[in-house]
């Protein structure tokens, strides 16, 4: 067992520029091995953005991503494609508009994420066209697999359906389900709670508090929902206009002021808002 | 938009309001035929003259007016009906029908050259409507499962034929070597093309597969030294049974044992046209069965998932490139062994086989067939090669009904003849549905 | 080469990227306001050779003697009618599928290319059409002693309409108001729709305009080249395509732009080498700046929106 909160994500002067615009300036944040790391700040802070950053999905401007496996291997990811990213460092992501294979069903959704693991096992195609057992036993496995987060996520009577005519909450805990399948070490959740009902938000607190005790994972989290949040989060990340304003624990950084006044400066201009479209 | 309201708005419009609409209709028709069919342009030793028909624009709205007013009436007396049948169509039957359909297919196919009405112009059709089963089989795993588009399917065919027809001809090579390499070559071209393209979005990848369709038909136009230019090859050999021939012994002295001499009958053309017929059978069963069993494993998993939704593929850890490349370079393959066939069973290729109108034939049978759909495939592919061809020599008006028929079974059915898709796998602990594949992975902009 | 030649290849290629920007617009138009490529476009600048032929012989038979006169007439006229096919093609083989999956208008499409090829050849004949020619004489530039540059007066006439047309048509998307609603459905037809603009009439209106440019199109290659056959649409259409492309679809100055780099490379191609192998270079560069610039030369780069 590795000894736990070792730093896994260390984040040095991340900056992101889209042309003049900079979505992310000089951002540094590390996330420990094992801990609920989140991610939080107002719309447009740029959280999406260094997710985006992480995986690959967009290359940063400036910066250092050195992220360590439980193994000790080093991967650093600001030089590794997207795909790399989560085949090769394990680091895992969901999309804040979900991103399902819907026309596939719910099963097949969790077993395309072991694809991997299925490739290698069908011999790249050729055990399985010749139906060997090692691929069938190997098949056998993954469908289990999937059957045990079908479970854990209450999908197993939906496991036949399209998963593009679940309902939202549904597809949002089968996405988590199918990065799970994919075998993380970090698992990044982009907003898992945007959409989902007071119930529907402290199921998911539960399941994320139940994955990261059991299945050894550390989890990178943005979210608005405050009490998803402090219910769960080990260490908060605050960000604002794409900088880092308070970094430590939940309780901590709420009390402090630049993050209060980070987001009582937007309730304020929402209110304000408000107020000017009731006139208009 | 305008499609859900023209569905779902019950067409209660008044007498006057169809003639009115029927009389535009017959306006635009005699806008379009003035130009074209009111006058000809008559070429001559004299130079170019203009007939003048300009009764024919007459004649023209005339038609489109009946036929237009027929239309609508005869839609707002059925329309209910009409609606209520063509949704869902796939959607009601059994999961096991395609199952069932699909063994009475291949009973009946298997049947069919002993039938009572299979003489040899039938069987002929018959066997060309596999080859394009066959080529539909293999796009399929490009277009419909893979979910990209390829414009250039031809070039494979024809790299398939040519180097069926060079190895035969230059090294003496026999057709039952030439076919597996003719298949590995299809793939060799697939990557080849494949590797630097396949990066593209969609669109991007459609127009320059499309090119690449059009040099390969360039290259083997303009290449005079090796391919005989647009006289194309001649006299390729065709294929023997374990050796025994199906030359005809009245054209010359055969090269081995003929087949009829083996079995002891008097020799018959029809001998010839079983084999090719069983032989283009098992090639396409075999495209098939390669596509089923593909798609149920991780890499035809893949194929579906990227159609689906590629960011999400590359968050899974998989590599889009190599996934796209495995689905071209096995498209592209069978396509080399239909063209190593086609060949085989002409005896004779030129560049003028492979031009795009066989691409877009080949990708209208998917489509229209239903993507993903093997037996849509199958019934599109008589539709737009068997009905065209057994009326050949209607030639003229054949492929104004081929063009049109396309226009219209894709309004009629957007999805394709049977669109449906049985899941790979499954679980069992509750209700199953088949789905249909996500419409507009990339939606336009 | 000489200097000379340069320059000759030079004219020569504007005037065929001239030829291909105009039939580009029409495909880039179409790409940028509903997303497709519609296929039929080539087909469309052949039907447009064809009515401008017929509009010359039988403008001659009416009695017109003046070309610039029987020019301007048939332009006139092949604009309006070409513009009623492109209407009549959007009418009946797109709008009805607007929404539905990717593939299915493009099979349509090429049903409908199928369609008006065929029906050409049926009422005109497959035989190529040829056409004396009606704009002779040009300018002819000494450049040294051996050195001669020659400008046709229809290559001048070409170049001109085309600028004309693009600065025309430019002010159209730019200051109308036609021209904002079609910015808008391009953007997003939705809520252009529920914002009060006509989506379909806007959509109607630029396959209108994208057809009477490739009419203007085929006039010039009527005049230019001097044959005409049922078939012209499939390679020019193409070649059009892969100049919206090359010059970033969507984009109205990048499909000129692409026009005239094809217009060059066709020109340029059988200086060095074999005519034969012209076509094979023109999709060469096509896929060599894909490869490099996915978004083509003037297209605005896509940010993959996760």
């Amino acid at each position: 067992m590795v000894a736990v909160n070792d730093v896994m994500l260390d984040v040095q002067h991340l900056s992101m520029r889209f042309g003049g615009l900079t979505a992310i300036d000089d951002l540094s944040f590390i996330a420990r091995r094992g801990d609920i790391t989140a991610l939080i700040g107002p719309n447009g802070a740029g959280k999406t953005t260094v997710f985006n950053c992480l995986t690959g999905f967009y290359r940063p401007s400036v910066g250092k991503l050195e992220f360590t496996q439980a193994s000790g291997r080093k991967f650093l990811l600001e030089r590794m494609p997207d795909f790399r990213i989560a085949r090769d460092a394990k680091v895992i992501r969901t999309f804040q508009n979900i991103r399902l294979f819907t026309g596939m069903s719910v099963l097949e959704n969790l077993v395309v994420a072991q694809h991997l693991r299925l490739t290698r096992a069908s011999g790249y195609a050729v055990a399985g066209l010749l139906h060997l057992a090692t691929y069938r036993k190997a098949e056998r496995r993954a469908v289990e697999h999937a059957r045990y987060w079908l479970d854990r996520i209450g999908l197993t009577t939906a496991a036949d359906l399209a998963a593009g005519n679940l309902p939202y909450g549904s597809q949002r805990r089968l996405e988590i389900a199918r990065a799970m399948c994919a075998g993380p070490e970090l698992l990044c959740l982009d907003e898992p709670a945007a959409g989902l009902n007071p119930r529907e938000s402290d199921e998911l607190s539960d399941l994320l508090l139940d994955i990261r005790r059991e299945h050894d994972i550390s989890v990178l989290l943005i979210e608005h929902d405050m009490s998803v949040v402090m219910q769960i989060s080990d260490h908060v990340v605050v960000l604002d206009h794409g900088a880092c304003i308070a970094d430590g624990a939940p309780a901590e950084v709420r009390a402090d002021p630049a993050v209060i006044s980070a987001y009582l400066g937007t309730a304020e201009e929402d209110a304000a808002a408000m107020q000017q479209g009731r006139q208009g | 938009m305008t499609r859900v309201a023209d569905r779902q708005a019950p067409p209660a419009a008044s007498l006057a309001h169809l003639v009115r609409d029927a009389g535009l209709a017959a306006l635009v028709a005699a806008l379009l035929a003035v130009p074209l069919l009111g006058f000809r342009l008559n070429v001559s030793a004299q130079g170019l003259s203009l007939e003048y028909r300009l009764p024919w624009i007459l004649y023209a709205a005339a038609a489109v007016f009946a036929g237009r007013l027929l239309l609508s009436l005869a839609a707002r007396s059925l329309w209910p009906q009409v609606r209520q049948r063509s949704r869902g169509f796939g959607a009601r039957f059994p999961s096991n029908t395609n199952v069932i359909v699909g063994w009475v297919l291949i009973g009946g196919a298997l049947v069919l050259p002993w039938l009572p009405f299979a003489d040899p112009r039938f069987l002929s059709v018959a066997t060309l409507v596999l080859i394009y089963v066959m080529l539909g089989w293999g796009l399929n795993i490009v277009v419909g499962l893979a979910g990209l588009l390829d414009l250039g399917y031809v070039a494979f065919y024809a790299i398939g034929a040519y180097s069926f027809a060079l190895l035969s001809m230059n090294f003496g090579l026999s057709f039952w070597i030439c076919l597996p390499l003719a298949g590995i070559l299809g793939a060799f071209f697939g990557i080849l093309l494949g590797f630097p393209v396949l990066r593209l979005r969609g669109d991007y990848l459609a127009i320059v597969t499309l090119g690449f369709g059009e040099i390969i038909r360039v290259i083997l136009l303009n290449w005079q030294a090796v391919t005989n230019g647009p006289d194309g090859i001649t006299d390729i050999p065709r294929p023997t049974l374990f050796g025994l021939s199906f030359e005809s012994p009245f054209r010359g002295p055969l090269h081995g044992t003929g087949f009829a001499d083996f079995l002891g009958v008097p020799y018959s053309p029809m001998q010839w046209m079983f084999f090719i017929y069983y032989l283009i059978l098992l090639l396409a069963l075999g495209t098939t069965l390669f596509a089923q069993r593909m798609r149920r494993l991780p890499t035809g998993r893949a194929w579906e998932a990227l159609r689906e939704d590629e960011i999400a593929c590359k968050s899974l850890g998989m590599n889009p490139v190599t996934v796209k490349l495995s689905a071209f370079a096995i498209g592209a393959s069978f396509a080399g062994l239909a063209g190593c066939f086609f060949a085989a069973r002409q005896g004779f290729i030129s560049p003028e086989s492979f031009t795009f109108i066989e691409s877009a034939t080949i990708l209208a049978i998917v489509v229209l067939g239903g993507m993903g759909s093997q037996i849509g495939i199958v019934l599109a592919a008589m539709l737009l090669v068997g009905l065209p061809e057994w009326f050949r020599n209607l030639a003229e008006y054949r492929m104004i009904a081929f063009g049109g028929a396309m226009v219209l079974i894709m309004i009629w059915r957007p999805g394709g003849l049977l669109s449906r898709r049985d899941p790979t796998v499954t679980l069992g602990e509750g209700p199953a549905e088949s789905m249909r594949p996500a419409p507009a992975a990339e939606s336009p902009r | 080469m000489t200097i000379d030649i340069f320059l000759q290849q030079l004219v020569n290629g504007l005037t065929l990227g001239a030829f291909y920007g105009l039939i580009a617009l029409g495909y880039t138009m179409v790409y940028g306001i509903i997303g497709m490529i519609n296929f039929a476009h080539g087909d469309i600048y052949m039907v447009g050779a064809f009515i401008s032929l017929i509009g010359f012989l039988l403008f001659s038979a009416l009695g017109v003697a003046s070309v610039p006169v029987a020019i301007l007439l048939v332009l006139v006229v092949a604009m309006v009618f070409t513009a009623v096919y492109g209407w009549a093609v959007e009418r009946i083989a797109y709008r009805p599928l607007r929404g539905s999956q990717r593939l299915a208008p493009l099979i349509s499409a090429i049903g409908m290319s199928i369609v008006l090829q065929n029906f050409v050849q049926l009422t005109q004949g497959a035989r190529v059409k040829p056409l004396p020619p009606m704009v002779q004489g040009g300018y002819r530039f000494t450049l040294g002693t051996d050195a001669h540059l020659n400008v046709s007066l229809l290559q001048a006439l070409i170049v001109f309409l085309t600028v004309a047309l693009m600065a025309g048509f430019t002010y159209i998307i730019r200051r109308t108001p036609l021209g904002r609603a079609q910015r808008a459905t391009e953007q997003d037809a939705t809520m252009a729709a529920l914002l009060g603009v006509n989506v379909n009439r806007t959509i109607s209106i630029t396959f209108i305009i994208g057809a009477s440019l490739a009419a203007v199109a085929g006039l010039m290659a009527t005049l230019y080249y001097g044959v005409i056959d049922f078939f012209i649409g499939f390679v020019a259409g193409i070649k059009a395509f892969t100049a919206a492309v090359l010059g970033g679809i969507g984009s109205l100055p990048g499909a000129m732009l692409g026009g005239l780099v094809i217009g060059m490379i066709e020109s340029f191609w059988p200086v060095y080498f074999d005519l034969a192998y012209r076509d094979v270079a023109v999709f060469g560069v096509l896929v060599l700046v894909l490869i490099f610039r996915p978004s083509g030369l003037l297209g605005r780069p896509e940010i993959e929106k996760v």
